[in-house]
């Protein structure tokens, strides 16, 4: 059971725990939780995946169905990223119209995946200005443990990874859905992971458990792949120091190897 | 009775397989999985807790609160995120099947949240919701008189059948066509919930029943052995 709050002699302990390197789990403080992809886990889904990290999952769904391009790229399809932070997984989400947090979740992973340009907009071109494939990218929560955010960015990697292309008939003009192609969606042979990183007192963690998030200050989300950022978001008003800012870059290479090559051996 | 071939190969009478677990979301108070066949529904119970808003508070007794969606990736044709007038009916019909076992007496003024979710489906989604609820409302301590086990009955032409699949529900259409009903039982036999889609005699219908009663015995059984495998494991 998760609480509606922490509690302030929790939050101080996760503080003063962390002054000493320390966190309630003995994780170190760039580790990740333990990792579990799952894909192919909704058979109507073009593609789909369970990612857990700890306690925390995430479900992740692609569909796919033909839309109009946009006038700027009449030979590019589309892709929308929704995102729902269920009641579901937490008595602290409620029912109702989506909130800033999950608008914003959405909104990260989206650019995660298209500034890496992970998928080949180009191959989902039909006919150039008038129809195109758009990738439909939907996340729910099934269980909020801390940080959905980086669990709902490789979920839709590894969605992405799995997903087929529907079967189009040319003639009628129209999606024949429920039949698959043998047609992979076309995506990058690399991929990016999207890791957040938290700022508590003086020190820098990642994958933050549901009480480490509440007592976190500010945040960096950084999308990359091999050393090279493609997107980047921080949240939070509170300032980071360009100290603190270089320490999270100097973090990220070895953060990232690490995280990468658990997914890898999932999603190749 | 005129017998019909399934395209699943299934007899008239067999329901597809299914499959229950209990205790699959660690921050709900109680939450379960219930599988039949290619339908896949999630359940998880929050409360009893305050009631908000204030106004729809019960001082006579608690209120159960269901809802029911389907996940915008759980079809083969993506359905529009959030919920709809079809979720909206489905969400008060389970909470109309549930009640009848809860003790909410005990909980003047609470509400006892049920999220029902579908992860992947393959008709008879309903059903595997009601099924996981229960599950879930057991798991999470709520005092109940009993457990509920839900279970379609249909007819597929002029043969009485268990449990329609998505074929059967939505594409046959031979002879009569099929006629899907949705029914809940209580484990000594009360019924909660009936729905009728279609086109049946009464004595057929009653007939229908009956075979949904004895499939519900069978989904008892497996309810029950879920939830005993969870006594004694972290929540």
């Amino acid at each position: 059971m998760i609480k509606q709050t922490t509690s302030k002699i929790t939050q101080e302990r996760i503080q003063r725990y962390l002054e000493e390197g320390k966190r309630f789990d003995d994780r170190k403080l760039n580790e990740f939780r333990e990792l579990s992809i799952e894909t192919g886990v909704s058979k109507n889904a073009e593609g789909s995946a369970k990612v857990k990290l700890g306690k925390t999952e995430v479900l992740v769904g692609v569909k796919m169905n033909i839309g109009t391009p946009y006038s700027d790229s009449p030979n590019k399809g589309n892709m929308m990223v929704n995102a729902e932070l269920l009641p579901l997984s937490s008595p602290r989400f409620e029912k109702g119209p989506p909130k800033f947090s999950a608008i914003e979740l959405a909104r990260v992973i989206d650019r995660g995946i298209r500034e890496y340009k992970f998928i080949d907009f180009e191959k989902l071109c039909i006919k150039e200005g008038e129809k195109v494939w758009t990738v439909f990218i939907d996340i729910y929560s099934i269980n909020d443990d801390g940080n959905l955010l980086d669990a709902a960015g490789i979920g839709a990697v590894a969605a992405l990874r799995d997903a087929k292309i529907p079967k189009y008939d040319e003639k009628k003009e129209m999606v024949l859905f429920g039949e698959l192609t043998n047609k992979k969606l076309s995506v990058k042979k690399d991929f990016p992971v999207s890791i957040t990183f938290h700022k508590i007192g003086k020190n820098i963690i990642v994958d933050p458990t549901r009480e480490e998030e509440d007592v976190s200050e500010a945040r960096v989300t950084i999308g990359s792949s091999k050393g090279i950022i493609s997107s980047m978001q921080k949240g939070e008003p509170v300032a980071l120091e360009i100290e603190e800012f270089e320490k999270i870059l100097d973090m990220l290479e070895k953060t990232w190897d690490n995280i990468f090559k658990k997914i890898e051996k999932v999603v190749k | 009775m005129p017998e019909i071939k399934r395209k699943s190969g299934r007899k008239a009478d067999e329901m597809r397989k299914i499959s229950a677990k209990v205790g699959i979301i660690p921050n709900a108070n109680g939450s379960a999985m219930f599988v039949s066949g290619k339908t896949i529904a999630i359940a998880a119970v929050y409360g009893p807790k305050e009631h908000h808003p204030r106004n729809q508070r019960n001082p006579a007794k608690g209120t159960l609160r269901c809802t029911y969606n389907m996940m915008s990736f759980s079809v083969t044709d993506r359905i529009r995120p959030g919920q709809n007038r079809r979720s909206t009916e489905i969400s008060k019909i389970t909470e109309w099947a549930l009640e009848p076992i809860v003790m909410l007496d005990k909980y003047p003024g609470k509400v006892v949240d049920v999220y029902i979710h579908m992860t992947q489906a393959d008709a008879g989604t309903r059903c595997a919701g009601i099924n996981a609820a229960a599950m879930a409302l057991a798991h999470a301590g709520i005092p109940m008189k009993n457990i509920v086990s839900s279970i379609a009955a249909g007819k597929l032409d002029k043969t009485i059948v268990l449990d329609l699949d998505k074929y059967e529900d939505s594409e046959f259409e031979e002879g009569e066509g099929s006629t899907d009903i949705p029914m809940t039982f209580t484990s000594d036999g009360k019924l909660t919930h009936i729905q009728v889609d279609g086109y049946i005699t009464p004595e057929q219908l009653k007939e229908a029943m009956k075979m949904a009663r004895e499939a519900s015995k069978k989904i008892y059984e497996v309810q029950k052995q879920a939830l005993k495998d969870s006594l004694g494991k972290e929540k």
